[in-house]
């Protein structure tokens, strides 16, 4: 099986289409960071308060927000999280609620906020610990445990929490459905009404940042980010001539440039996981242009008199069926990553997924073409090109 | 088959059977069951995949230099007094920020020398510089201040150790955080509870050791009327809470306001028993501390000394002798109180007090729904490319497809050897992703190759040099491609926290496994197959 016959496309013929593309996709990227979106940092980032909250029943946002309204705290971002079925909703505060004297302050507010059924004395089932059902049961003593009902009513309290999240994937609706729950004790179950009720959410995840971290981490990322194209940079100049270098650092800063641009336009937030696939896609798109470059090297020692946009296109074109196949079976992979990989990689795979279109494109449309132009513009100026042999018959 | 390649092929093999080892280990049964919990006994799962709590923790390292200093101011004024110096005042201007600069005031130009050779004996790691009017200034030698604020971090991850390790969580990680100053990261797998982490960290418990001047008294009232109703100003009126349940009512002492030694002194607590089999408990002090020590306790020979965590009295002694940097604290305690006293010494010297900068807490449920689809995302993206890879290569395909399946099984097996290491690098949700994202990786360096391989066979040459040829020219490409790979990897593994080293590292390792197999193993199948071919005969590819 072949997809590519002989194919001989000229890409470099069509590099002011490529340029307008570029542009238009950069500029639109660079105008929303700029005046629109800015840049999306994540929690990470920009510190604040996430809590991951699952409702036993369809959330109600506007009810859940008017909670939190009078709870005092200062606008919140409230929105819906994950697949719909999952009842599952996103609360962002920012900074403000986030204090680097009491950081749970928010979290805990919000649950304060959200328990509203709260009987008296009792403590929510759904967002207990397993040492409260443990200290409950130890109080209680409903199995009438003499010795070792420490390590016994342990086990207990750990069984109706893996209960509660494993089989109930973090909330139960009703206590009675702690009877048939496997490991729990029939007795145990009973006497948990006494000191617990259930509110209709539990918190599955707590994301808390502090400010001096969220600005660390900004200064990291951007100096990672650095360091790996001057990584690039040198490592190319030493194995080619450093113009491909700077070919190379010059694509890649187009392809980040793009990727972060769209985060900005869809207003996805770039956390640290989502650092990390840049990098990753600053490595991928590298590699497709070096794979590029090592045939325009080998292919200048066979061609010596042929002009060096004869001999990029005709590399290109040699490694093209090898770029796509490449590009669509990584594609694949992290299209898999991005459609099943859940909530909690969307963003890295959403960077991915860009990252690889964006790479497999600019290696031929960004990355060969400044190799050309900078060389004829030496020739223009009489010099001669550096790292080819001198062009006879020309 | 020749005598070469069968060596390659063994050695494959063995390679193989290793990292599957660092897999499964020797599982007891091979049932589905079974090799499970090999596997999940060797490949340890991260905090986001397991659920748990995760911290970065800011120590306020100017609290310890704040300690040392009004000790300093102490010792100045005690001295003073003893020396009959004048002075006005004692004072720092900056608590905050820097809390070892002191200002000495309205010090008589005729007691100079006398300032310095206090300064000099007993508070060596301060500088001492003339100011204006007769003013004096105070500040820590910037090694002495250095080597405090770092011992203050030090001492905060073994305390924080401690404390965890008394929970009982399995696998906890205490260490310095390497992005910022004086910062510690704490991951607590399985803990997800943060009202209880809370109270476990942020007791700031602070160990001084001080002068009993007299006491045990009944209550606070009985004090006063055996001093007179006045406390001194150099004493403290402390309240009592021994070791043991040893306590008889409520217990009052009257103590030395000025420490001999403090928590920061203290290297390190064990306890043991003394030549009659007697519980006692030893600990070692610092050198200066030790210095201090024998300053303090020659002076006070039969004196009792007060072990006071809290601004509570924990443990009362006597002083036998001058003491150095050896300390004994013997008598009147069993097995268990030795061993409380030796963990409170330890444990309970938090000389500064801890800011939370970072907090996250997975919860398990989240952490298996995570691992689902991770899983799942995994599976599918590896059998797409599998199957494309079979189709459109056919008997190639299959080199593509063992040099895969190989590739995986040496990442899976590099983390379980590290578990065996004692190394435990952990399967993070980004690490899963980095092993997908290996997988396409993997897959170029063969695409890379076929292509090539099928280029050379267009152009008119044999299998075998095709073969040959293909290789060569695509190893160079596939050098390049690894090392630009693998230096952002490293950049990120320097950079990254938690889930992004996670990343970094199955990248890294799957690249290097990926070397090996696409280039070594795929070449050893293309030599097999071609060793059973007839001269001439076409290569499926």
């Amino acid at each position: 099986m072949e997809f590519f016959h002989n194919v001989n496309i000229d890409f470099l013929g069509k590099k002011w289409y490529f340029l307008a593309f570029s542009l238009i996709f950069s500029v639109a990227g660079v105008l929303s960071i700029l005046f629109w979106h800015h840049i999306p940092w994540g929690v990470d980032f920009r510190g604040g308060t996430l809590v991951y909250v699952r409702f036993s029943h369809t959330p109600d946002l506007g009810q859940i927000r008017s909670l939190l309204d009078r709870a005092g705290l200062h606008d919140p971002k409230i929105q819906p999280y994950d697949q719909a079925y999952l009842n599952e909703v996103l609360i962002d505060l920012d900074i403000r609620e986030t204090s680097e004297k009491d950081l749970s302050l928010g979290r805990t507010k919000i649950i304060n906020a959200l328990e509203t059924n709260a009987p008296a004395g009792k403590e929510d089932l759904n967002n207990a610990s397993s040492l409260r059902i443990k200290n409950h049961l130890m109080d209680r003593d409903p199995m009438h445990l003499g010795t070792d009902a420490d390590a016994k009513y342990t086990a207990q309290a750990q069984a109706i929490v893996d209960f509660r999240d494993k089989v109930h994937g973090g909330v139960l609706n009703s206590l009675d459905q702690l009877k048939g729950g496997s490991g729990i004790d029939p007795a145990a179950a009973a006497s948990i009404p006494d000191g617990f009720f259930l509110s209709d959410f539990g918190v599955r995840n707590v994301e808390i940042v502090g400010p001096q971290v969220g600005g660390q981490l900004r200064t990291q990322a951007g100096l990672a980010t650095l360091y790996s194209l001057l990584g690039m940079l040198v490592y190319l100049g030493f194995r080619f001539e450093w113009i491909y270098g700077v070919a190379a650092v010059v694509t890649v800063f187009h392809d980040t440039l793009i990727t972060v641009g769209a985060f900005s336009l869809t207003n996805t937030d770039i956390s640290l996981t989502v650092i990390a696939a840049i990098l990753t896609l600053i490595g991928y798109s590298n590699n497709d242009t070096i794979v590029v470059f090592d045939r325009i090297r080998e292919n200048i020692k066979l061609m010596r008199r042929e002009k060096l946009s004869e001999i990029v296109n005709r590399s290109i074109n040699q490694t093209l069926s090898r770029t796509i196949l490449t590009a669509g079976l990584t594609f694949l992979t992290v299209l898999a990553l991005f459609l099943f990989g859940g909530e909690v990689l969307r963003g890295f795979s959403l960077a991915l997924v860009i990252g690889i279109l964006i790479g497999t494109y600019s290696s031929i449309a960004i990355a060969a073409p400044i190799l050309v132009a900078y060389q004829d513009w030496r020739i223009e100026k009489g010099k001669r090109p550096v790292g080819m042999p001198v062009a006879k018959g020309k | 088959m020749n005598k070469n390649l069968l060596w390659k092929l063994l050695f494959i093999i063995g390679t193989m059977l290793f990292f599957l080892f660092g897999i499964f280990g020797i599982p007891k049964s091979f049932s589905g069951g079974g090799l499970l919990t090999a596997l999940t006994d060797h490949i340890h799962l991260g905090l986001d995949l397991k659920g748990g709590t995760h911290l970065i923790l800011q120590v306020q390292v100017n609290d310890a230099v704040n300690v040392d200093a009004q000790n300093a101011i102490e010792v100045l004024k005690e001295q003073f007094r003893s020396h009959k110096i004048d002075y006005t005042d004692i004072s720092q201007p900056d608590p905050q920020n820097n809390p070892d600069h002191l200002v000495l005031k309205g010090v008589p130009a005729a007691a100079r020398s006398d300032l310095r050779n206090i300064v000099q004996e007993r508070l060596p790691e301060y500088d001492v510089t003339a100011g204006a009017n007769d003013s004096w200034n105070l500040a820590m030698k910037q090694s002495n201040l250095n080597e405090l604020k770092s011992r203050a971090v030090t001492q905060a991850i073994e305390t924080i150790r401690n404390r965890v390790d008394a929970l009982g969580v399995s696998e906890p990680t205490i260490q310095e955080h390497g992005l910022g100053q004086y910062q510690i990261l704490v991951q607590l797998p399985g803990v997800d509870d943060m009202t209880r982490v809370q109270e476990i960290m942020q007791n700031t418990a602070m160990l001084e050791i001080k002068q009993v001047i007299s006491g045990p008294y009944s209550s606070q009232a009985a004090a006063l009327q055996a001093n007179n109703g006045i406390i001194p100003a150099d004493q403290l009126l402390l309240p009592g809470n021994t070791l043991g349940g040893r306590t008889e009512g409520e217990q009052w002492f009257l103590v030395s306001r000025v420490s001999a030694i403090s928590g920061k002194d203290l290297r390190h607590a064990d306890p043991s028993s003394d030549q009659n089999g007697q519980p006692d408990v030893n600990f070692q002090l610092t050198r200066d501390g030790g210095q201090r020590f024998f300053n303090f306790t020659s002076a006070h020979v039969k004196d009792s000394l007060g072990v006071v965590l809290d601004g509570k009295v924990r443990e009362v002694a006597t002083i036998d002798e001058p003491i150095r940097d050896q300390v004994q604290i013997r008598g009147h305690m069993d097995a268990q109180a030795a061993k409380d006293l030796a963990m409170i010494l330890n444990s309970g010297a938090l000389p500064a007090s801890i800011h939370y900068l970072e907090e996250r807490t997975v919860g398990p449920s989240l952490g298996a729904d995570s691992i689902r689809s991770g899983v799942r995302a995994a599976v599918i993206g590896m059998l797409a490319v599998l199957i494309f890879m079979l189709i459109y290569y056919r008997g190639a395909g299959i080199n593509a497809d063992v040099a895969l399946i190989m590739n995986l099984i040496i990442l899976l097996g590099f983390l379980g050897w590290s578990t065996i290491a004692g190394v435990n690098v952990a399967l993070t949700l980004p690490g899963i992703a980095g092993v997908i994202l290996t997988v396409g990786m993997g897959v170029d360096s063969n695409v890379l190759i076929f292509e090539r391989i099928r280029e050379e066979l267009k152009n008119g040459k044999t299998p075998p040099s095709a073969v040959d040829q293909g290789f060569s020219h695509a190893w160079i490409t596939i050098v390049d491609t690894h090392v630009t790979t693998i230096v952002s990897a490293a950049i990120l593994f320097i950079f990254g926290t938690g889930p992004v080293k996670g990343f970094a590292t199955t990248l890294t390792f799957g690249l290097l496994a990926n070397l090996f197999t696409a280039v070594f193993v795929s070449r050893v199948i293309f030599d097999w197959v071609l060793t059973r071919k007839q001269r001439g005969e076409a290569l499926s590819i």
